[in-house]
């Protein structure tokens, strides 16, 4: 058994790559009810997540019931984190209680690895602090492959909260590996020129940005940046920054547009480019269940 | 005592040379060459330093409030462990370091089970909150050798001018320690492309050169003696080096860590390489070796900074700032400064250097001066153990790191308190 999935930091483009085809067998099961797959039979994992989530948390927990696997949530509001519980000890409860994974979600940069790194069952990052989200990535990956024949020289613009996001990482750490052209746009203080080091150009002016673009993809606005007086306002946020129909007169024909959910329409993507058949959006919340079911199997193969 | 044939390293009096040391009643009463060794114990320093004993100005001991990391026995063992015989306690225990009460418990405590001098440190403001002035000079009067807010910056720049003023007039030096808490934010390591790769949010250089700059002009302004805790940043050195030429009274020290390791050292998410000011890029660790060799950095302090396993051992961003510094710090200067500066300029950035500052009647093998001495090996290569630190916590980045030099033995008013097994 694999032990662990921390990061696309540490994954090979092959292993990339591998998890796109298991994915696409896993969609065509799901699609066509074909839930008979039972690798993860006797297998149990948890969800641990201190920090809220709907799309991950819900989709691991379907993709181990599709897998047969005993798939449960620890309720860290009513758990005995709130006394004052050590992630470390959290780990090692689940894990005495026969928990093979923990799906981790975490405020904190690293924690997942600190998780892992105290218990000897598989740990899956499922997001911590501003480093990486690496499942949401691989559904991202996945969701391009379906569209666009090779990832080659794809032009891919990330829009928004770039610095704060561990979306945002995961997917520049896959892209760059798979050979796409990774572009960041958003306001200046949402980003930093450190960020050309993991091999991105960075632009203020989204025109500019999605100039060619074969795929946009846009990240949530978190309301408490807005707050921490990073931008005046949401309306203004939504003037300089927004991706809307006039937009997309920038980027490629065929351009996909993309977000990790949840959307704030109007903010992020305007309501009309969000429903327009660009849009993909929804594919990635179905792919997501595909993706995270790969990569249950790899980790139990 | 008569310690025979070693290379006596002494700069305050300018001496490097192969010489005999006699020790009586606790006192040095004769360096010279080939004593005679009749009726003396006598220790063959062949191949080695013999040096004054360390003086560390920046330790963090525990007591009061958190004997489970350190307690006075075991940070002044771990001190004799590294060749330290005197050092000075920084005052942000539980209860802090501000009235003479603290002090004279502080005292009485190293007294009973202190096997080195602690001289405390007192703070600058009550409980270091940053409001209102600690009892300066009945705390100076109890024995403190400087004052500090260390761990935080006195924020408010007009009751800091004031502590400045006031303590001036007692003779106490400012320990500062400068970072504005507010532009680090929720920064965890240095502010750069390593951060980035490692999904960190970064610490800006300009949170401690900003502070630095304002404090060297309150210093000016109030006629205060300022001494720079653990700089750490390019600018920050270059700020002390003006300063210093503009014939200001201010003095800086660095630590072991901040010029042996880099950000770029730290490859996990392990907290036992988080400090503050956390570890900085290259080119701020070579403007740190710079400041050493030119004479802007007169002292290396360690920060000894105990704290235990399961403390460090959680998420970064939750783990406590520091490291355990005493039992590493001669081994990590000679094996990284000894191309960069002689013998005698390391040693006296941890003897003579920081007694001046401090003005302290130690650091120098003088006649008459109390037998505080360090012998050492300095060619001795070993591996860092952190299993063997004599002190109670084990928060190092440098268990199983190569070094050379080695303490053999530490003598403390005549008498040896540590020997190297
Ligand atoms: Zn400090």
């Amino acid at each position: 058994m694999k032990k662990d999935l921390l990061g696309i930091r540490d994954l090979s483009k092959e292993q990339i790559l591998a998890f796109i085809d298991e994915a696409k067998k896993q969609k065509a099961k799901v699609k066509n009810k074909q839930l008979r797959d039972c690798s993860l039979k006797n297998t149990s994992i948890t969800t641990l997540f201190y920090e809220n989530s709907t799309r991950t948390k819900m989709s691991f927990l379907l993709a181990g019931e599709y897998l047969g696997a005993y798939a449960d949530d620890l309720n860290i509001a009513t758990s005995s984190v709130t006394k004052g519980e050590t992630l470390i000890d959290t780990g090692l409860t689940l894990e005495a209680m026969g928990t093979d994974i923990i799906i981790i979600r975490h405020g904190m940069t690293g924690s997942a690895h600190l998780l892992a790194q105290n218990v000897s069952c598989s740990v899956i990052n499922g997001g911590d602090g501003t480093n990486e989200h690496p499942t949401q990535a691989l559904l991202d990956v996945f969701t391009i492959a379906e569209h666009k024949p090779s990832f080659e020289g794809l032009n891919v613009t990330i829009v928004g909260d770039i610095a704060n996001s561990r979306v945002a990482r995961s997917n520049i750490f896959a892209l760059n590996k798979l050979g796409a052209n990774v572009i960041l746009a958003g306001p200046s203080t949402l980003h930093n020129a450190n960020m050309r080091a993991l091999g991105t150009e960075i632009y203020t002016d989204i025109n500019r940005a999605v100039k060619n673009a074969d795929v946009i993809m846009g990240l949530r606005v978190q309301l408490e940046r807005h707050k921490a007086c990073q931008f005046p306002s949401l309306a203004e946020y939504a003037k300089f920054f927004g991706v809307n129909n006039q937009t997309l007169k920038h980027a490629k024909e065929d351009v996909l547009i993309m977000h990790p959910g949840p959307v704030n329409r109007g903010v992020e993507i305007s309501s009309q480019t969000m429903d327009s058949p660009h849009s993909v959006i929804y594919d990635q919340v179905e792919n997501g269940v595909a993706m995270r079911m790969a990569i249950l199997k790899y980790l139990v193969s | 005592m008569i310690i025979k044939n070693g290379r006596v390293i002494d700069p305050k009096n300018n001496m490097d040379e192969i010489m005999d040391v006699l020790i009586e009643n606790g006192k040095i009463v004769a360096v010279e060459k080939n004593l005679p060794c009749t009726g003396h114990e006598t220790i063959d320093a062949t191949g080695c330093w013999v040096t004054p004993g360390f003086i560390d100005m920046h330790v963090h001991l525990r007591d009061p409030g958190a004997r489970h990391k350190e307690t006075i026995a075991s940070g002044t063992k771990s001190a004799a462990a590294g060749g330290f015989t005197t050092i000075c306690a920084m005052p942000n225990t539980s209860p802090t370091v501000d009235n003479e009460i603290v002090v004279e418990y502080i005292n009485s405590k190293a007294a009973k089970e202190g096997i080195v001098n602690v001289l405390p440190i007192g703070s600058i403001t009550k409980g270091l909150h940053g409001e209102e002035l600690s009892a300066i000079g009945e705390m100076k009067e109890a024995g403190v050798c400087a004052i500090s807010d260390d761990g935080k910056t006195v924020d408010n720049p007009s009751l800091y001018r004031t502590a400045m003023k006031y303590a001036a007039q007692f003779n106490l030096p400012i320990l500062a320690h400068c970072e504005d808490l507010r532009l680090v934010g929720k920064g965890q390591i240095h502010y750069g492309e390593h951060a980035e790769t490692m999904g960190f949010r970064g610490i800006y250089p300009e949170a401690e050169e900003i502070i630095i700059a304002r404090d060297i002009i309150l210093a000016r302004l109030a006629g205060a003696q300022l001494h720079i805790c653990h700089v750490s940043t390019a600018e920050g050195v270059e700020l002390i080096r003006q300063a210093r030429k503009n014939g200001q009274a201010v003095t800086a020290e660095v630590c072991p860590h901040h010029f042996t390791l880099i950000d770029e050292d730290i490859t996990t998410y392990d907290a036992n390489f988080k400090m503050s000011p956390p570890l900085r890029s290259k080119p701020h660790r070579d403007a740190l070796l710079q400041g050493l060799k030119d004479g802007t950095i007169t002292v290396i302090a360690t920060d000894h900074a105990p704290h235990h396993e399961d403390e460090k051992n959680q998420e970064f961003e939750n783990a406590p700032n520091g490291i355990v510094g005493l039992e590493t710090a001669l081994p990590l200067c000679i094996s990284e400064l000894s191309g960069l500066m002689s013998p005698m300029q390391i040693i006296a950035t941890l003897t003579a250097n920081p007694a001046e500052i401090l003005g302290l009647n130690k650091g120098s093998l003088s006649i008459g001066a109390t037998a505080d001495i360090a012998i050492i090996n300095p060619t001795q290569k070993h591996t860092v153990d952190k299993n063997k630190f004599a002190s109670l916590s084990k928060n190092t980045p440098f268990h199983g790191r190569q070094v050379t030099g080695q303490v053999q033995h530490t003598i403390v008013s005549g008498k040896i308190v540590y020997s190297a097994k």
